[in-house]
């Protein structure tokens, strides 16, 4: 009972933010919304067990990551969005297509609700063991992501370094 | 107990949220958003399935995408910076010429 | 332990908690004014009451019956919210801090700390790199150029340490082998040869201390490293347009977080409450407390001592410091402590 409260408060959070970050017109409020959604999505975490990946969750994807959206939003300035005339596809697409989806998440609601499921903290998951699927089954994976990172570093200071003005007399003699 | 569907619908509807608006908004930061938004979605599916079956390799797995979204955030505001002192602009529909 | 009492109980060791750390952070400022004072050859605050113990009430006062100025410019909603938001994840991180060992009060057997989380530490690192959020939106919401530039400074400077940071507190973690904060300084127990304290900073984390402490004054911008908020640069930096009672949640948001960086370097390197124990048993339940309120007082004496003895860095140095020196050393303790724990085991 607990957990279905805990759940549903968290998720309304979660769908409540994500909705916001489309209503909203500045970039800012968007980013914070996203911040609040990644905020709950770690107690949902939490609710499953999942311990480390709650925590690395806040650290890494709220605490980093966002504030370099955040970062970025400050530093280039970007104003309010104009509002662009509605688009007819999105239109013909989209209602019927919200429609068809807010059935299809009823029923799913509907005719699961009471079953068994997942308990409260059902798969524990400290980081010892964590640490040792990461670094055994794991072991390639986490190398070659080592590798990814390492070259967005590079990327990122190469694509957004000013280049250079050479002074006058550094024009090279040919 | 919170059957499992629950979590995957929950999931699902932050992914749909994601693709909306990535396909309706403007400004190329909250489009940026929009897909660390369906990261988000994936990654709860991820956890909500290693709990059912009692399988740690899903919140490894998370860890994983975790990082990529990192790598994929600082890459993509790196060329967002890089777009906007050419062409002075963060709006999608202005940056259609390859060449200004 | 019933659900109730369990409630019950930690609503009171919050509440204690809270009233505590708000004492401390406003008598934390009184040491820093009197310790500075005296260094510069000047008496700090002494009007106030018996040397000057009565400054923080007055202090206090003065900060509420001031005019609360919010000017026209600002971007409301935020500007509102981000002292808030400083404040609450600074008051955060005391959650998981342990005090002291456990205690048997009215029969029941409670430990010294609101929780006991098994990923304690991770909690902590969590709540700093929240922080962020606070000086970063109070620096763009107050729509001023001073602002900007020192809210952009203040959290591109805590982004890069808190890597340093991290990394210096894995070493820790290595040879104590959990997150749990109470297991790391139960780790920490005993003597070597009868003698030195079997302390971390004695047992192959000196780096990692030194590491730790200058990450620690760089995420809490103190001088060397508080060019973000130097009044002879910018003003006052991300709390240039902030007055009274916001600008007083700044002021506390930041002795808070310096007093939860020097229980952290206590509990992680300086051995916790372990201390020598002698007397009643009644003595012997409070003196954990006492020794540990002791380190946490020596730390903070000597990040004040610091904050009256150094000149600041400029920002290149201060980047450059974070990333070309501490960083590779970090990263070098760790490699070392890792491949010492292997070894030995």
């Amino acid at each position: 009972m607990l957990h279905l409260v805990l759940f549903s408060v968290f998720g309304a959070i979660c769908v409540a933010g994500a909705v916001n970050l489309l209503v909203q017109r500045h970039p800012i409020n968007s980013a914070l919304s996203l911040i609040a959604v990644m905020a709950s999505l770690a107690v949902e975490y939490l609710l499953l067990g999942a311990e480390f990946v709650a925590a690395v969750q806040v650290i890494i994807y709220a605490g980093a990551i966002m504030v370099l959206f955040v970062f970025v939003i400050m530093l280039l300035n970007a104003g309010e969005e104009e509002r662009v005339g509605g688009s007819r596809v999105a239109i013909v697409f989209g209602i019927p297509g919200m429609l068809v989806g807010s059935v299809l998440t009823a029923w799913v609601l509907l005719r699961y609700s009471g079953t068994s499921g997942v308990e409260l903290g059902a798969m524990p998951g400290p980081p010892k063991t964590i640490g040792w699927l990461l670094f055994h089954d794991f072991l390639l994976p986490f190398e070659v992501t080592s590798i990814l990172i390492l070259i967005a570093i590079m990327g990122a200071v190469v694509l957004a370094s000013r280049e250079e003005i050479p002074a006058p007399g550094e024009r090279g003699e040919v | 107990m919170v059957p499992l569907p629950y979590y995957l619908v929950l999931s699902g509807i932050l992914f749909a949220c994601g693709v909306t608006g990535f396909l309706i908004k403007r400004n190329i930061i909250t489009i940026f958003m929009s897909i660390e938004l369906m990261l988000n979605g994936v990654n709860l599916s991820f956890v909500a399935f290693a709990a059912h079956w009692h399988a740690l390799s899903g919140q490894v797995f998370v860890f994983f995408v975790m990082v990529v979204a990192a790598a994929e955030a600082a890459v993509g505001l790196a060329i967002i910076i890089a777009v906007y002192r050419t062409r002075e602009t963060l709006n999608v529909d202005q940056v259609n010429l390859l060449k200004l | 332990m019933s659900v109730t009492t369990f409630v019950i109980v930690s609503v009171i060791k919050t509440v204690i908690a809270l009233f505590v750390l708000l004492t401390a952070v406003a008598y934390s400022v009184w040491l820093e004014r009197k310790v500075v004072g005296h260094m510069q050859n000047r008496w700090g605050p002494s009007y106030v009451g018996p040397f000057g113990l009565l400054q923080p009430l007055a202090d206090g006062a003065k900060f509420l019956l001031k005019e609360d100025l919010t000017p026209p410019h600002v971007y409301k909603p935020l500007y509102i919210a981000a002292p808030m938001l400083s404040v609450i994840f600074a008051l955060t991180s005391i959650a998981v801090i342990p005090i002291g060992n456990w205690v048997d009060i009215f029969g029941l057997h409670i430990p010294l700390q609101i929780t006991d989380l098994n990923i304690g530490l991770l909690i902590i690192l969590g709540v700093t790199s929240m922080g962020v959020y606070g000086v970063a939106l109070a620096g763009w919401s107050s729509n001023s150029k001073y602002s900007l530039l020192g809210g952009l400074r203040a959290s591109a400077q805590m982004v890069s340490y808190e890597i340093s940071l991290g990394l210096s507190l894995i070493g820790v973690l290595i040879t104590a082998g959990s997150f749990s904060l109470r297991t790391i300084v139960e780790s920490q127990q005993g003597r070597f040869w009868g003698i030195i304290p079997r302390w971390n900073i004695f047992h192959g984390q000196e780096v990692a201390f030194f590491i730790y402490l200058m990450s620690a004054y760089a995420e809490t911008n103190r001088i060397p490293f508080d060019l973000p908020e130097a009044e002879t640069e910018l003003v006052a930096g991300y709390h240039t347009e902030y007055s009274a009672m916001k600008f007083a949640m700044f002021f506390m948001a930041e002795y808070a977080n310096m007093i939860t960086v020097g229980c952290l370097a206590t509990l992680l390197f300086l051995g916790g409450w372990n201390g020598p124990l002698f007397g009643p048993p009644l003595l012997q339940a409070i003196l954990p407390v006492f020794w540990f309120v002791a380190k946490v007082f020596a730390f903070l004496f000597l990040y004040i001592w610091v904050r009256g003895t150094l000149p600041r860095f400029r920002y290149d140095q201060l980047m450059a410091f974070g990333w070309k020196f501490l960083f590779p050393l970090a990263i070098a303790n760790l490699v070392i402590t890792a491949l010492v724990v292997a070894l030995r085991s």
